[in-house]
């Protein structure tokens, strides 16, 4: 009992927490695409 | 006098067990998946001639003081060859594809539930819970991450663990095809993914592996060593400024290190420690872990099939493992196979750099959770 508890934490625990880090670093990177893009149009413009 | 001088050169031979025999039979066959069929040469020959070194009765190479020893305390115990390699291994990776469809980082993730399902199935067959982790890091596909979340939980299975992620990572093209077959249909293999070079501002190449660092970091402080010194090499290739210092970590320091870890991991396949039941089983759970990444992956990709009304190929999902570039390369070979028209390269570039950062963030949440639960 004690191991299927550790295991099922872990599972759950770690592939959230895998997968919302994940999507986190997508929004800064779409955050920072978009700020970048903009800045440069802004400069061109 | 003359006698025992002459036993002293049969002291190999009076001390040699079966088990020696077998794991130089062992060694042999590493050396041979390496230079004949180049089956990651570059690990599995020092690998493989590690393996030979230690099972020579007598040799003394791991006993204390002795040199493969040296290596084994200094590089792999210390955790630092693994971390060195990373420094390479970042150097050497353009996060560009991934960077273009930032999105596409879900699938990183997707390929790394088998590291978890495979400890559940650890745990079930008896393995002890920081052995179970250890076994359970191979479906990251990750050698240098193996090998870093090895030594710490489960020292005596380092054997083991790094020749299975590194023989089974090599395999990715034979492993893989079947599975994405088998769980794809021929409509879902033919769907063609256009390609649009989008503009990556050079600034956000430099910024990403800083954000990477602090986001993952901050909430999963114990994968910093590994994060850190990956992100460290691609800032280093990105910020354009340092390149003396790119080339010596894509080709000096990668290449000494992987000869020292390499022969440091053949020198742990001693005979008669290596020689187990449960060897086999890591070998074992070691495949099913690489199996349910490459299913999981495609599950998710699947998903995303669905969600974006069917322009997203499920095959793309395999590549979600940190297997570089040989997954993406199954990828676009099978979506040829499909479909002559089908590119699916670039979107599966995407996948596997994002499964690089996939594998190295779940195992840097996975011994967080374990410092936090007390376990370590």
């Amino acid at each position: 009992m004690q191991n299927l508890e550790f295991g099922l934490t872990l599972t759950v625990l770690g592939m959230g927490g895998t997968l919302l880090i994940l999507y986190l670093i997508g929004l800064v990177v779409d955050g920072l695409k978009k700020a970048f893009l903009q800045r440069e149009k802004g400069a061109k413009g | 006098m003359i006698l025992d001088g002459l036993s002293s050169l049969l002291i190999g031979f009076t001390n040699f067990q079966w088990s020696h025999g077998v794991m130089i039979v062992v060694g042999c066959a590493l050396l041979y998946l390496g230079i004949k069929k180049d089956m990651e040469p570059l690990l599995l020959v020092p690998i493989g001639f590690g393996a030979l070194l230690v099972n020579i009765p007598m040799s003394g190479l791991m006993d204390e003081g002795g040199l493969l020893r040296h290596f084994y305390e200094a590089g792999v115990l210390t955790e630092i060859f693994p971390c060195l390699i990373f420094i390479g291994i970042g150097a050497m990776t353009d996060f560009g594809p991934l960077l273009e469809n930032p999105r596409i980082l879900l699938l990183g993730g997707a390929g790394q539930f088998g590291i978890f399902l495979t400890l559940l199935l650890a745990l079930a067959l008896g393995f002890s819970q920081t052995e179970a982790v250890a076994i359970g890091i191979i479906g990251a596909c990750d050698g240098p991450t193996s090998i870093y979340v090895t030594s710490k939980y489960a020292p005596h299975m380092l054997g083991a663990v790094s020749v299975a992620a590194y023989c089974y990572m090599s395999m990715v093209p034979i492993i893989q095809p079947p599975i994405m077959r088998a769980l794809t249909s021929k409509e879902e293999r033919q769907i063609v993914m256009k390609y649009e070079k989008k503009t990556v501002p050079p600034a956000v190449k430099i910024i990403f592996p800083i954000a990477v660092t602090l986001v993952t970091c901050l909430i999963a402080p114990m994968g910093t060593p590994l994060m850190g010194t990956l992100m460290l090499g691609n800032l280093l290739r990105e910020s354009g400024v340092t390149d003396r210092l790119v080339k010596a970590s894509q080709n000096e320091i990668a290449n000494i290190v992987t000869l020292l870890l390499g022969i440091s991991i053949g020198a742990t396949m001693s005979g008669p420690l290596f020689l187990k039941t449960e060897t086999l089983m890591v070998l074992g759970l070691g495949l099913v872990a690489i199996s349910l990444d490459t299913a999981m992956g495609i599950f998710l990709a699947k998903i995303m099939k669905v969600l974006s009304g069917g322009k997203v190929n499920p095959l793309i999902g395999a590549a979600g493992i940190s297997a570089f570039p040989m997954s993406a390369r199954v990828v676009q070979a099978e979506g040829q196979k499909a479909n002559k028209k089908n590119y699916l390269l670039m979107h599966a570039m995407g996948a596997n750099t994002g499964g690089q950062i996939g594998s190295v963030l779940a195992a840097s949440v996975m011994l967080s959770l374990l410092k936090g639960m007390g376990i370590v």
